[in-house]
């Protein structure tokens, strides 16, 4: 089967657990378990395969242009990884059915769970750069998920913002991180990237790439000095926190180094940045987990330490410190999750996890108790387990390297340091737990859990027994397989043996075990000691910053926008004017070399004309009949411009939508008060609100004059070339808007629709004020209705629909077309409205608009459509010339039925504003909304 | 010709961008239709100016560029259905608000002469402030 399962098997679960949530916690668990079950199955179907040596590939091209593609490998680390998370997986899918209590939403619950695994399994599964990081970051939001199950607890909301801000911010320095290794070696293929290490590390933004790729598997492993948020995560429900910190979550971050060991590792920069954060990790995190009194806590910190020393052996740079450092990730895994869910179990079945309260188990659950010691003693490292062999390896490997010149003695003592501390921790969650006296105060009566909640615990310490005592035969292939990818092939001489003589690894470890026992006896002396230093708590040292963060963007936020929309378009407006007026810095010449028109007197006139409109409109804008009026005089002189400038479609559009668009106005202002206050705003207002517009005016107008004055170089030459023979039509700009950029018109008058049917929105229910009198205080006339504009208008009717009918017909060959035609039509019937009233029309012609809208667009989109018929390309067009006895030759093109469709659209859009509006003024007003 | 019709765009935009700014919806609406005239004559610009080329196949040698016209055409009729849409939504925030104010604010009486508007816009002023300052005590 496709390696693509792997990961898609878990994805199409996600949605399962809540869809069958109401079918019982069981089922639910038995549905949730099922898709990673099938996964695993497709997984150890290939393993022969990766074991010898093969590479499992999937890809499919996604955004070549940007890099992007769908690619998945199944190598020998992935194998591991992929095994890790489905395997440990289906054991807390197991525990957590017994652990969640009937009041929590298992289906949620799962359901989360799924979607974490899948983004794990991408990650690890992802063979491109961008893919891997998109993945990530869905580790990062669906662990943020999971530890805020309990989101009613104010501390799981505070760990789970913690993680997620913490772990996201890591994500956007890898992201960066990512993108300059895709600079560099020129593709975002980890297969390639891999194979180019040596181009990575001799770039010179190699630092800048290790900093910030660090910054990414620091946060996520909870590498000093990002641990703190690691503990904070405990929040999460137990099985949570088994999964997140054993097998998956922190185990990302060593991930990622393992996976770029290749390409990152092998420089001196490398080993002191890795070795030694892993070093202080390791020290730090065992140190204060000794401390903790909380049993989550303790493990927390312990995970904490354990992550430290994988990032130590990987940061040692040798081949077999890099072996060690996988065979760890399996091992902490383990150990770490049996652990987890031990502690769980204590905690469900006694009500507490203070270790000051919980002493003396081992009568009530003995069972659970020597699983839990058999785990605790892997991993403080006792010989026949499994994290005595790791950290064996861990040990004989500080003592082979020199980087540190003559004080190199310094790792394998700190090293042994860590050892001895991680052995008490070990001893205190054994020795206080299970026994030291009775328990004190106990909520509940602990005894022995469910049957099936101890399964998964039972399966996971006997893997840390058999790897303990029988490694290579358990582990050997798998560990070879998986060091193999990391090292690309180059394994070193290694053996997996449990006995290697007496050597000194050997008496580290005893020194280890040794001073860990003589620690925790004298622990008493240590807590005193430790109880002088404050204890700060990171949630509230973060949670105080981000609050802070927080105000200071709040305050920058009200400082922008204050509510005020007058203001915020100021900013904008300024904001506008610094962007398009900085590059006219950098432009020497103005006027450029393009051949210019002289200037006569009808254009002199005209520009003059249109200068002295636009200063009335400006000057008397608070009266608002006289500022229509004259911005209707600049209107037109806009269509004179069109016009003259050759460019009679426009002239006449821009003519009949003035005439549209005025009318509007009037209609509109018949609702809105008549005037404007003459000062509107505080004169200091005024002049800065005109100096910005001058400016912007002048800046406006330098570039269209800068502009204008330099030779063009258009695409245009092809429409016109091709007008006649491609699209049937001599006019141009006609053909462009129903043919070659015919899907572009059709979205437009889409648009428009829309418009249309938003402002029958708006008009529905609306209360108006009306004025009785005009502005002077005259009353209305009671002949509303002149019969000679009636009669009149009337009679011009059949003339206007006949002429936009020829406006139209022609509108292929001539300037004309459907928006023109239908803007002459919706203004003729206008007309009829302003004569007769709305009572009138609605009798005479009871038009539907809407119906108009919907038909216009519908024929466009058949028209289109019908192309596909043929076996053409959307709104691809045909035409024809036929010959009729009287008419003559004449010519046919679907182009003309596309344009039909725009022609009603623009009747309908424009009729159902104005005669909408107009209604208004109206008894009819009511009745708005209902039709 | 070129500087005529820079200039007459450079006015029409000063004139648009100033009446946008104003407080009210109405010339804030004659604003923006100004503003569209002036957007369009600059689109149009940059197919340059030709006398006497109208893009009709065969009737001219020199023709003017057709693709800044199409795409004006339809910036005229969208400009036509935004200019109605939001001249309309001024009518309703004058029925829901019962002011024509652009912020949507309830000002005090309006007066036409200066002194008395500049003492009001003060007064508003103050009261913004005393409104901020009540937002920030909780």
């Amino acid at each position: 089967m496709n390696v693509l399962w792997i990961l898609l098997l878990p994805v199409a679960g996600i949605a399962l657990p809540v869809l069958m949530a109401r079918a019982g916690r069981t089922v639910t668990a038995w549905v949730t378990a099922l898709p990673p079950a099938l996964a695993l199955i497709v997984l150890l179907q290939r393993a022969p395969e990766v074991f010898a040596g093969e590479i499992p590939t999937f890809s499919l091209a996604w955004v070549p242009l940007l890099g992007l593609n769908v690619s998945l490998h199944l190598d020998g680390l992935a194998f591991l990884f992929c095994l890790l998370i489905l395997g440990i997986g289906l054991l807390i899918i197991l525990y957590a059915r017994y652990y969640l209590s009937e009041r929590d939403n298992m289906g949620v619950f799962y359901s989360y769970l799924l979607f974490f695994m899948s983004a794990m399994l991408g990650v690890v599964l992802s063979s491109n750069l961008l893919q891997l990081w998109l993945f990530w970051e869905l580790t990062s939001i669906s662990s943020f998920l999971l530890i805020s199950f309990w989101w009613r607890n104010s501390d799981a909301r505070k760990g789970a913002r913690m993680a997620l801000t913490v772990t996201g911010a890591g994500g956007l320095a890898l992201l960066a991180a990512l993108f300059l290794i895709g600079d560099v070696t020129g593709t975002y293929e980890l297969r390639e990237v891999l194979a180019m290490g040596d181009v990575v590390r001799a770039s010179d933004r190699y630092y800048l790439i290790l900093t910030l790729f660090l910054l990414g598997a620091f946060t996520k492993s909870a590498q000093f000095p990002f641990q703190f948020w690691l503990p904070h995560a405990m929040a999460a429900p137990t099985p949570v926190s088994a999964y997140l910190h054993s097998a998956t979550m922190v185990k990302a971050g060593v991930f990622l180094m393992a996976r770029f060991y290749p390409v990152m590792a092998g420089t001196e920069a490398w080993f002191v940045a890795v070795s030694l954060t892993g070093m202080a990790t390791m020290l730090l995190g065992a140190y204060i987990a000794l401390f903790r009194h909380d049993l989550k806590g303790l493990l927390a910190y312990s995970t904490v330490s354990h992550l430290g020393l994988i990032t130590l052996l990987l940061g040692l740079g040798t081949d077999l410190a890099a072996v060690a450092a996988v065979f760890h990730i399996i091992n902490h895994a383990v150990f770490k999750a049996s652990l987890f869910m031990a502690a769980g179990i204590i905690d469900h079945e006694s009500g507490t996890r203070d270790m000051r309260k919980l002493n003396g188990l081992w009568k009530y659950m003995p069972w659970t108790a020597t699983l839990a010691m058999v785990a605790a003693s892997s991993m403080a490292g006792v010989p026949l387990l499994n994290g005595f062999l790791s950290k064996e390896m861990l040990f004989s490997e500080t003592l082979h390297q020199d980087t540190l010149g003559a004080l190199s003695w310094w790792i394998p003592l700190l090293a042994t340091a860590g050892g001895a501390l991680a052995v008490a921790y070990s001893l205190r969650f054994m020795h206080d737990v299970f026994f030291n006296g009775e328990p004190i105060d106990l909520p509940r009566t602990p005894h022995e859990p469910p049957r099936y909640m101890r399964v998964p615990v039972e399966v996971l310490v006997v893997l840390c027994l058999l790897v303990g005592t029988f490694p290579q035969f358990m582990v050997g292939t798998l560990l070879s397989t998986a060091a193999g990818a990391v090292l690309l092939g180059n394994l070193p001489e290694y053996s997996l043996a449990i006995w290697h003589g007496f050597n000194l690894p050997l008496l580290m470890s005893a020194v280890a075990v040794l001073g860990g026992g003589i620690l925790y006896l004298n622990r008493r002396h240590l807590f005193e000691f430790q109880m002088q230093f404050v204890d700060r708590d990171a949630k509230y040292v973060f949670e105080d910053l981000v609050q802070r963060f927080i105000g200071r963007v709040t305050l920058l936020h009200r400082w922008l926008d204050d509510g005020s929309l007058q203001r915020a378009m100021f900013l904008l407006v300024l904001l506008a004017l610094v962007v398009s007026a900085a590059p006219l810095f950098d432009l020497m010449q103005m006027v450029g070399s393009h051949p210019q028109l002289p200037i006569n007197w009808v254009v002199g006139f005209c520009a003059a004309m249109l200068v002295a409109a636009t200063f009335i409109t400006l000057w008397w804008s608070h009266r608002r009949l006289v500022a229509l009026i004259a911005l209707s005089v600049v209107g037109l002189i806009v269509s004179i411009a069109f016009a003259y400038f050759s460019a009679p479609d426009l002239a006449l559009t821009q003519l009949s939508v003035e005439v549209v668009t005025i009318l509007l106005f009037l209609l509109a202002l018949f609702f809105l008060p008549q005037r404007s206050p003459e000062i509107d705003s505080p004169l200091s207002i005024i002049v800065r609100d005109f100096s910005v517009a001058a400016m912007f005016g002048s800046v406006i107008g330098t570039i269209c004059y800068a502009l204008l004055t330099r030779p063009l170089d258009s695409i245009s030459d092809y429409f016109i070339a091709n007008s006649k023979p491609g699209g049937g039509g001599t006019n141009v700009v006609n053909v462009i808007l129903v043919d070659f950029r015919g899907f572009d018109t059709l979205g437009e008058i889409t648009v428009l629709g829309i418009a249309a049917l938003g402002i029958y929105k708006v008009l529905a229910q609306m209360r108006v004020y009306m004025p009785a009198a005009d502005i002077n205080g005259h009353r209305w006339a009671n002949d509303r209705h002149p019969v000679m504009l009636a009669v009149v208008s009337q009679s011009l009717l059949p003339l206007a629909l006949l002429v936009s009918a020829f406006i139209f017909i022609r509108g292929h060959n001539l300037p004309g077309g459907g928006f023109i035609a239908g803007l002459i039509t919706a203004i003729a019937l206008i007309q009829q409205y302003v004569a007769h009233g709305v009572v009138w029309m609605r009798e005479r012609m009871p038009l539907n608009y809407l119906a108009f809208i919907a038909s216009g667009l519908l024929i466009a989109t058949l028209s289109g459509m019908g192309s596909w018929a043929f076996g053409h390309n959307f709104l691809t067009t045909w035409f024809d010339y036929f010959k009729l006895p009287v008419v003559g030759k004449f010519e046919l093109a679907s182009a003309m039925v596309f344009d039909f469709g725009v022609y009603l659209t623009v009747i309908g859009a424009t009729l159902l504003i104005l005669a909408n509006l107009g209604k208004l003024t109206t008894s009819d007003r009511l009745r708005l909304g209902d039709d | 010709m070129e500087f005529t019709f820079a200039m007459s765009v450079g006015v029409l935009t000063t004139a648009g961008i100033y009446l946008m700014l104003r407080a009210q919806t109405f010339p804030m609406i004659v604003g923006l239709t100004l503003l569209s005239y002036a957007v369009n004559l600059f689109l149009f610009a940059s197919g340059r100016l030709t006398v006497n080329g109208a893009a009709i196949v065969g009737s001219s040698q020199h023709y003017a560029d057709p693709l800044p016209q199409a795409l004006v055409l339809t910036a005229i009729v969208i400009g036509f259905a935004m200019t109605a849409f939001v001249l309309i939504l001024a009518v309703r925030a004058r029925s829901d608000l019962g002011n024509d104010q652009v912020d949507g604010r309830q000002l005090p009486e309006q007066r036409s002469t200066l002194g008395d508007a500049l003492a009001v816009k003060m007064e508003q002023k103050q009261s913004r402030k005393s409104d901020n300052g009540k937002r920030k005590q909780p």
